[in-house]
């Protein structure tokens, strides 16, 4: 396999320090919907602000740049083992380079690894699929918004919520209710129906990848995605929960099938600050976006 | 909501003064101080009846900081240069609400008057802001490379080695660096306020029964 540490040190740095520009318009719609002078308006300045100078600079969007997680998908006959140690050593590398944080911390003894490897640190998913290239999508996901992402079971009597979609509305607007601020409002919803326990937050962060102003294939599941962005924000929690007229930029919901005993909501809520980029490489050539 | 600079130490009076959505710049020393240690202030100076002999240095050191002075909820990315000075890269603040067991006690402790983080602190906290006096002033979070500017200088790093970069004491010279005050002496909480209309929301959109 030919060399990509240095591709993939490129795609480290584009995430952590260049914000989606859907992401980034999505910001600016919220800031001009704001009352001037308010709190919340001064947060989406400050935010807007912040992510322009980080661009610039090229240094990080947020300093908790996260758990990097890993989502690989490559053609048959690529071995997986030479691709996660390559990634590995551009981790290493952008984490010299100040881009990323030193994040993982030992649980048993407290120490911090110093180079954001660890066990199951960072996080990979390899899938191999029909295409021919190459693609490494990678999602940085801070600390902040983990805590508040939350695993419903169906039924959950305290919402009288049942297993259907009405129920998986009430739970996801729970989520964000008891999200509060805490997750850096206005945040971004990625809800698994369905899946295993795990597998829910597998697939809740996969749905973190589509850019907001898409259309979900899924009829029922298109309305509730537009249903739940409006009622979210009619909780007015917030940007940075300090009240306010945007406090999600985009729900993306993905069903999956689940076991007959079992029925997980999983909302994984990602800040305001997604940071997503992907990069592909096709017939030797390195292509980003 | 008006507008203040203030500069640390800040006089009781002045913090006194600040209400909920008041707009502050803040300059002067500040030290950034999360999880690790909250829990190591409590533990070896506050609940511990008396302090150890190696940890006497920092005590002190920490004491004169502290008094009249703002802790930081902030885990930075830094860079060392060559000449060994450390810089800000990113430094937004970390969610401050795992702080809420200690922060009280490390008010009371120290003297302090301000504590700089994110997503609000709760009713111990607030209660302690009262009775001393002291504020949350509430940094905009991910906004990492906007505070990193207000950074001017590092002045040391405590226990750089024991927590980790991320968790270390950092003691930073800041020039006007925006907070908005959303805990104040008065007892006020934007966090509360909000928490109670958007439960009000919430059991609206969820009322219809169900099930």
């Amino acid at each position: 396999m030919e060399n990509l540490v240095e591709p993939f040190v490129e795609l480290v740095r584009r995430a952590a320090t260049d914000l989606p520009a859907d992401v980034e318009s999505a910001l600016r719609a919220a800031k001009e919907r704001e009352e001037p002078g308010t709190a919340a308006a001064g947060a989406l300045e400050a935010i807007l602000r912040n992510v322009e100078l980080a661009r610039e600079r090229s240094t990080p969007i947020c300093q908790d740049t996260g758990l990097p997680i890993f989502y690989v998908y490559h053609p048959r006959g690529m071995g997986t083992r030479a691709l996660r140690e390559q990634i590995e050593r551009a981790v290493v590398e952008a984490t010299r380079r100040a881009y990323l944080r030193p994040n993982a911390v030992d649980p048993l003894t407290g120490r911090n690894s110093g180079n954001n490897l660890g066990r199951s640190f960072p996080s990979f998913h390899f899938e191999e699929w029909e295409e021919e290239f190459l693609r490494v999508d990678l999602l940085l996901k801070g600390g902040g918004s983990e805590n508040v992402s939350a695993q419903y079971k169906l039924p959950y009597a305290p919402l009288k919520a049942g297993r259907d979609l009405e129920g998986v509305r009430r739970v996801v607007l729970d989520a964000v209710y008891r999200a509060q601020g805490k997750g850096c409002a206005p945040g971004i919803l990625g809800v698994a129906v369905g899946a295993d326990r795990g597998g829910g937050y597998v697939c809740a962060k996969e749905q973190l990848f589509r850019p907001l102003n898409d259309t979900n294939p899924v009829p029922e599941l298109a309305t509730l995605e537009q249903r739940l962005l409006e009622e979210a924000n009619e909780l007015s929690i917030g940007p940075m929960g300090f009240g306010g007229k945007t406090t999600v930029l985009g729900v993306k919901i993905g069903a999956y099938h689940r076991l007959p005993a079992c029925y997980f909501v999983t909302v994984a809520y990602m800040c305001w600050a997604c940071r997503r980029a992907r990069m592909e490489v096709r017939d030797g050539e390195v292509v980003y976006g | 909501m008006a507008t203040y600079e203030l500069e640390t130490p800040i006089p009781e009076e002045a913090v006194r003064a600040l209400h909920v959505g008041d707009t502050v710049y803040l300059s002067g020393l500040i030290v950034t101080g999360r999880d690790a240690a909250h829990k190591y202030m409590v533990e070896n100076f506050i609940r511990a009846g008396v302090v150890p002999a190696s940890e006497q240095a920092l005590y002190e050191e920490l004491k004169r900081l502290l008094n009249g002075g703002v802790i930081y909820h902030c885990g930075p990315v830094v860079r060392q240069r060559e000449d060994g000075q450390w810089e800000f890269v990113a430094a937004g603040p970390t969610t401050s609400i795992r702080e809420e067991p200690y922060e009280a006690d490390v008010i009371a402790h120290f003297g302090l008057r301000g504590v700089i983080g994110k997503g609000g602190m709760g009713p111990q906290t607030l209660r302690a802001c009262q009775e001393y006096g002291a504020v949350y002033f509430h940094a905009v979070g991910g906004a990492a490379s906007l505070i990193a500017d207000a950074v001017k200088e590092v002045v040391a790093v405590y226990k750089k080695e024991e927590f980790g970069i991320p968790e270390a004491f950092w003691v930073i010279r800041v020039e006007g660096f925006p907070v908005v005050v959303t805990m104040d002496t008065h007892g006020r909480s934007i966090h509360e306020q909000v928490e109670r209309s958007s439960r009000d929301v919430l059991n609206r959109l969820v009322s219809s029964s169900t099930i």
